[in-house]
């Protein structure tokens, strides 16, 4: 029986749903040796801003049940340094690659989606979710805030032609709301969740773990919320969604595709197993022929719910 | 660096709470560096979710093995120490920079390796590669003891007698072991650094070739110190928690003059004088 896994998200055919979530598989080159990189649906670089970024003080990660908290705060090279060292080796692949950006304005994306989109890329990730740095003094991140987050993705899509997917933060109090927002402004795609905002402390020396006291939980743990905040935007939005958040084999990842997600984003597992991703890739397809599903596009959203009091 | 299975060819304790685990890897054996480590995944499932790092204490190439020397500390180590000959190790390895000493460096010059506890892992392998570097009296007793002088110099700090690791390891290597332990049960009393410090009084400074230190990070920053003040290069292995082991999470930064650098990518050995201790 002949299995289907492509999907498309914009204007990008993906041969297969699994991605690799943007923070955790660097700007590909980096897995080279460790991973079959063309074997993914696709790589999500990790969030670059125009001006290169420090990142936050360490200690940037620590470990919690079934999860981790990080803060790195977007360490990266720039967006110059980017398109001279990165973007040669993501377009040497026979798999699609999506720029992750972030700018502490709307003017900075719609600026830096222009100058990636000249360079030849053809899809972006918007990173208005980050819960490690601080967007606009004392404010919360663009994705916090539905009129932000229109705002935001509209300037983009106005200014390029690019595929445009909208990274949304699970830290709100109705996640469609947001989704809509987005949707409404022109988003080809939404990708969530975004890290949980939390924080862990050290009993004896009464001190945070983190040097940046709060971080960005990701990691088994938030899966149950992830899986809920894909379902909630699968009700209320027609675009397609890219699940992430705890997934860590192909069952997790089936879980969201039930739920509604077109493709997934593999996070944390990367750091844990590097093949993570292929293996679900392997077990997605393993699924379909048990349950003779032709085209992984007619699993989207399924789940069969029982009828709420 | 590769990710692989790899079958355990023994792993047992041997003092509380420092066990020693070999494995075959005829690939890490081959490739592996001094200061560079293994990424381990300890559990079978999610607890602990993240692998541990370990530094590589020796290998043997002939055998296709080598060799992690680890303290119990929590639940990673602590499933660590559960397995037995024959289990599979989910490995990652060898990551990481390593000490450079490729430095030729003439008979009469000293290498200094300073350790805290557990710290001593790394610098076994290291003392091993330079005893192999042609320095005469290095080469233990087959060479003869005829330049005693070129040595190399191991200190090794611990809280207590029974917590001193691989004295005898590096007598055999040839190597000069003095001992501070913190009780005085054994040799200096004091910590090692008071004891590095009273070293470098008596031997010339500028016939050190360099110090090498795994340890704590406040016994590293002071180590740090003292190579400072008596003009001599030190590298020291940096430890900070690990989660991808391959530079691409950005967990593991430490800051340095030229920004932040990753223990798994840039390090685990720096230069000590690029460090801000802070
Ligand atoms: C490059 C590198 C090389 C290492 N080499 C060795 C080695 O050869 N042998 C060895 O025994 N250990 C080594 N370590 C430390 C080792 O990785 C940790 O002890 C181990 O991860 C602890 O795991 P756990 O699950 O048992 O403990 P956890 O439950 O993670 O921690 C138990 C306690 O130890 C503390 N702790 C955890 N990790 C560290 C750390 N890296 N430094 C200081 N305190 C820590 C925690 O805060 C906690 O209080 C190395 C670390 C690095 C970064
Ligand atoms: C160390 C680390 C760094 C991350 N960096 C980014 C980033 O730069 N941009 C971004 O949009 N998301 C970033 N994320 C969030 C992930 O892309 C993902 O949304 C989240 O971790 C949930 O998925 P997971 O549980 O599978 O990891 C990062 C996550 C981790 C753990």
């Amino acid at each position: 029986m002949g299995i289907s896994l492509s999907v498309k998200i914009g204007k990008l055919s993906l041969k297969n749903p699994v991605l690799v979530a943007s923070g955790t598989f660097g700007y590909g080159e980096e897995y080279k040796g460790l991973v079959d990189i063309n074997k993914l649906g696709a790589i999500i670089t990790k969030t670059i801003t125009l001006k290169p970024k420090a990142g936050n003080k360490p200690p940037r990660i620590a470990e919690t049940p079934q999860g981790m908290l990080n803060s790195i705060g977007l360490e990266n090279c720039g967006s110059e340094t980017f398109i001279k060292e990165k973007l040669s080796f993501l377009k040497t692949l026979k798999t699609a690659f999506i720029v992750s950006i972030a700018g502490y304005t709307k003017e900075e994306f719609s600026k830096l989606a222009k100058r990636l989109e000249d360079e030849g890329v053809k899809a972006v990730e918007l990173n208005i979710s980050c819960p490690n740095i601080e967007y606009r003094k004392g404010k919360l991140n663009f994705s916090q805030d539905a009129k932000s987050t229109y705002a935001v993705v509209r300037q983009v899509k106005k200014s390029t032609r690019l595929t445009i997917i909208t990274k949304l933060s699970p830290n709100v109090t109705d996640i469609s709301e947001i989704a809509k927002a987005a949707e409404e402004a022109g988003s080809d795609a939404l990708s969530l969740i975004n890290t949980l905002l939390g924080m862990a402390v050290n009993i004896s020396t009464r001190t945070p773990l983190l040097g940046n006291i709060t971080g960005g939980l990701s990691g088994p743990a938030v899966k149950p919320v992830a899986l809920r905040m894909i379902w909630e935007a699968y009700n209320s939005v027609k675009i397609p969604l890219v699940g992430m958040g705890g997934i860590m084999d192909a069952s997790d990842a089936i879980e969201f595709i039930i739920s509604g997600a077109a493709a997934i984003g593999i996070g944390t597992a990367n750091f844990i197993n590097p093949e993570a991703s292929l293996e679900i890739i392997g077990g997605i397809k393993k699924y379909m022929k048990e349950n003779k599903i032709k085209n992984v596009k007619s699993l989207i959203g399924t789940l069969k719910c029982p009828t709420r009091n | 660096m590769k990710k692989a299975k790899i079958k355990i060819l023994s792993n047992y304790s041997l003092k509380k709470p420092y066990h020693k685990l070999s494995a075959y890897s005829d690939y890490i054996s081959k490739l592996a560096k001094p200061g560079q480590f293994v990424h381990i995944k300890c559990s079978d499932n999610n607890t602990p979710l993240l692998r541990r790092p370990f530094s590589i204490y020796s290998v043997s190439k002939e055998k296709g093995t080598f060799e992690i020397l680890y303290e119990v500390l929590g639940e990673g180590t602590k499933l660590l120490s559960q397995k037995k000959r024959e289990n599979f190790l989910d490995i990652i390895g060898p990551i990481g920079s390593g000490f450079s000493y490729n430095v030729p460096f003439a008979n009469s010059h000293l290498p200094i390796l300073v350790a805290g506890g557990i710290g001593v892992a790394p610098l076994v392998f290291l003392a091993e590669r330079l005893a192999k570097s042609k320095i005469p009296a290095c080469q233990g007793k087959a060479a003869g003891r005829k330049n005693q002088k070129s040595k190399i110099l191991v200190l090794i700090g611990t809280k207590t007698k029974s917590l001193i690791l691989c004295k005898h390891e590096f007598k055999k290597l040839g190597c000069d072991v003095k001992i501070a332990t913190e009780d005085g049960s054994l040799g200096f009393r004091g910590i090692v650094t008071d004891l590095l410090r009273k070293e470098l009084i008596t031997h010339n400074s500028s016939l050190i070739t360099g110090i090498y230190s795994c340890g704590p990070r406040p016994m590293l920053q002071e180590v740090s110190k003292i190579a400072k003040q008596h003009k001599i290069k030190c590298q020291v292995s940096l430890e900070e928690l690990i989660a991808c082991g391959v530079g691409v999470c950005l967990g593991c930064a430490v800051n340095t003059k030229s920004g932040y650098k990753l223990v798994c990518k840039d390090g685990p050995v720096f230069n000590s004088d690029e460090i801000i201790w802070g």
